[in-house]
């Protein structure tokens, strides 16, 4: 009596997982349809993107979209826009918060913690409400883009390299990530260090630096990212083609034009294809970036 | 004598590590107080101005917050924000536990779930609303095709007024389940065992200890996830933008993409600054007090 009872409860619990199985596949099947309808869309010719009910599987395959994206779409500039602005943001936001980090983790000064206080406060604000007044900002850059000294006559870093890149430097968040890492190393290294009468900016660059890898990927990635699908601030300063990014491009081809499909997704790939690729092979840095915030149970 | 020498030497002269310290910071300092702490300041300013670049400035006062109860674009807006968050949030916050939760029990292929459900997190916003669109389109979409093998008929989606938001909503949600599964699963494995085993002797059900100990356990986890993703949600802005524009008849308009069509199609950036002030205050008003609230469970619990 009490082994068929147990019999019956085991049956249960295997249908309830097989269950739970065929949900949890739907569930990431429908997560993917959308991606792989995307790749499919940017290789199939055109007569049968347009087939209804549509053609799932295809024996013609064609890089038409791909060519027509890159010539015609113009989405090498974009491509290559997005890439500089992302690769320079990247690279400068990493020597600026980590020298933040530096300074904020490893050495003694008067006012240390309420600037760093003000530090996390610029990353708690939405950057939205300064939106405008930025803008202004980089318009009146002096000396640039046909400005006097004073900032006036000119159209400043509207449309240009650095002002997509400038005023996305210096992340609170990236700051209080890396100056919590700083800190778990342990204080004799550049003690030693000091006695030896090693400067600051070697200890830094010889010491720190090394240990800190994982939180510097980490911060890499992060930024990375966020540059290259970032939005609204690139819409709002560049007005010409040369300097348009990638998301603004695909934006433009869809509205210029009697949508073509292929041609979009072909874009639309593009600009998935180095986000997507970077979180595969940095998996690890991914998990180890949300452990790294500290949040917590 | 010697300590006040000393004391005033501390106050006046700068160690080795503080004269680093200023180099070290200064960067950061720089680019944070330019380009993040004087425009957030200076945007109240402009808030009082009708500042418009063409026009010659001119102090307001507060004639464009009494304009915006006027402005019956911007209620909408805000009913449409509101409307954006309250669907996107249950279900976003729902499901991100329930993935969480499956993909943190003993299954196979763990990582590979882990890792589909993260994709989207990583896509550009403007990248998916083009994917959308494309699954969307009432004549050539592949969810109509879907829809109309089990006998339902196109539907015009986001070319509809009344489905043009659920549909955002619901790429929404699809799009941020994996950001809210990575939170949740950070939380879950933060749990205790022995708490389950304790609640397995006291003979507890899977219910129950799911009501009595995982959902608790999560409280802190859930508070922030709230919290964040109600300030995410009002300020949607990229596939409002590349999706519908606002459209079809301002039926999809929020309030970020009132703020750029007023400071950056109209150049009407006085007005669109003391719009972008409002939706401040209704984050910082609504984070107060879901904080509050969640204060007052604590302590009545």
């Amino acid at each position: 009596m009490r082994a068929r009872g147990a019999n019956r409860r085991d049956w249960v619990r295997t249908v309830l997982k097989l269950l739970g199985y065929l949900l949890l596949t739907a569930a990431a099947l429908s997560m993917l349809v959308p991606f792989a309808w995307m790749i499919f869309t940017s290789f199939k010719p055109r007569q049968v993107i347009f087939q209804m009910p549509p053609v799932i599987w295809t024996t013609q395959y064609t890089l038409e979209h791909y060519l027509k994206a890159l010539t015609q779409g113009k989405f090498d500039i974009y491509f290559r826009n997005s890439f500089i602005v992302s690769g320079f943001t990247t690279l400068a936001n990493l020597l600026i918060v980590s020298m933040g980090g530096y300074a904020f983790s490893r050495l003694k000064w008067r006012g240390r913690d309420a600037t760093f206080m003000v530090v996390l406060a610029t990353a708690m604000l939405p950057g939205l409400i300064a939106l405008i007044p930025t803008f202004l900002i980089v318009k009146y850059t002096p000396l640039a883009g046909g400005n006097d000294i004073l900032g006036q006559g000119g159209t400043g870093w509207l449309d240009s390299y650095p002002g997509l890149i400038v005023p996305a430097l210096g992340g609170g968040f990236s700051v209080f990530l890396v100056r919590q890492f700083f800190s778990t190393l342990p204080r004799e290294l550049e003690d030693a260090a000091r006695v030896d009468g090693c400067s600051e900016y070697r200890i830094y660059s010889q010491i720190i630096m090394p240990l800190s890898k994982p939180v510097l990927a980490v911060v890499s990635i992060f930024t990375f990212q966020a540059s290259w699908n970032d939005f609204l601030w690139p819409l709002v300063i560049v007005q010409s083609d040369r300097m348009r990014t990638i998301q603004l491009g695909l934006t433009l081809f869809r509205s210029q034009h009697n949508v073509e499909w292929g041609i979009l997704m072909a874009g639309t790939a593009l600009a998935t294809a180095p986000t997507v690729a970077l979180f595969l092979l940095a998996q690890r840095y991914f998990v180890q970036g949300i452990a790294l915030t500290g949040i917590k149970g | 004598m010697v300590t006040a020498v000393r004391a005033r030497k501390k106050q006046a002269g700068l160690t080795q590590q503080e004269k680093a310290a200023i180099v070290f910071v200064f960067p950061l300092l720089f680019f944070l107080t330019v380009y993040w702490i004087i425009p957030s300041l200076s945007s109240l300013y402009f808030s009082l101005t009708n500042y418009s670049v063409v026009l010659k400035t001119k102090w307001v006062g507060l004639e464009n917050f009494g304009r915006l109860f006027e402005d019956v674009l911007f209620w909408r807006s805000l009913k449409n924000s509101a409307y954006f968050t309250l669907g996107n949030i249950p279900l976003s916050i729902a499901s991100g536990l329930l993935v969480a939760m499956t993909v943190n029990s003993a299954i196979r292929f763990r990582n590979a779930f882990r890792v589909i459900f993260y994709l989207p997190v990583v896509t550009s916003s403007i990248a998916l609303s083009m994917v959308w669109l494309w699954l969307l389109d009432p004549h050539f979409g592949l969810v109509n095709a879907a829809l109309g093998v089990i006998g339902i008929d196109p539907q015009q989606w986001l070319q509809s007024t009344t489905q043009a938001m659920p549909s955002i909503v619901i790429m929404s949600v699809w799009g941020g389940v994996g950001s809210t599964m990575i939170i949740y699963l950070a939380g879950l494995q933060g749990i205790p065992d022995s708490l389950y085993e304790a609640a397995q002797v006291d003979g507890a059900n899977r219910w129950q200890s799911f009501r009595y100990i995982t959902l608790p356990s999560l409280q802190p986890i859930t508070l922030y996830l709230l919290v964040t993703s109600i300030i995410g949600s009002f300020q949607i802005f990229g596939p409002i933008y590349a999706m519908t524009d606002g459209g079809p008849a301002f039926a999809t308009t929020t309030i970020v993409h009132q703020i750029y069509i007023n400071g950056f199609r109209y150049f009407n950036m006085g007005y669109a600054a003391a719009q972008s002030w409002v939706l401040f205050m209704i984050l910082l008003g609504l984070s107060v007090a879901n904080l509050r609230l969640q204060v007052y469970g604590f302590v009545s619990d």
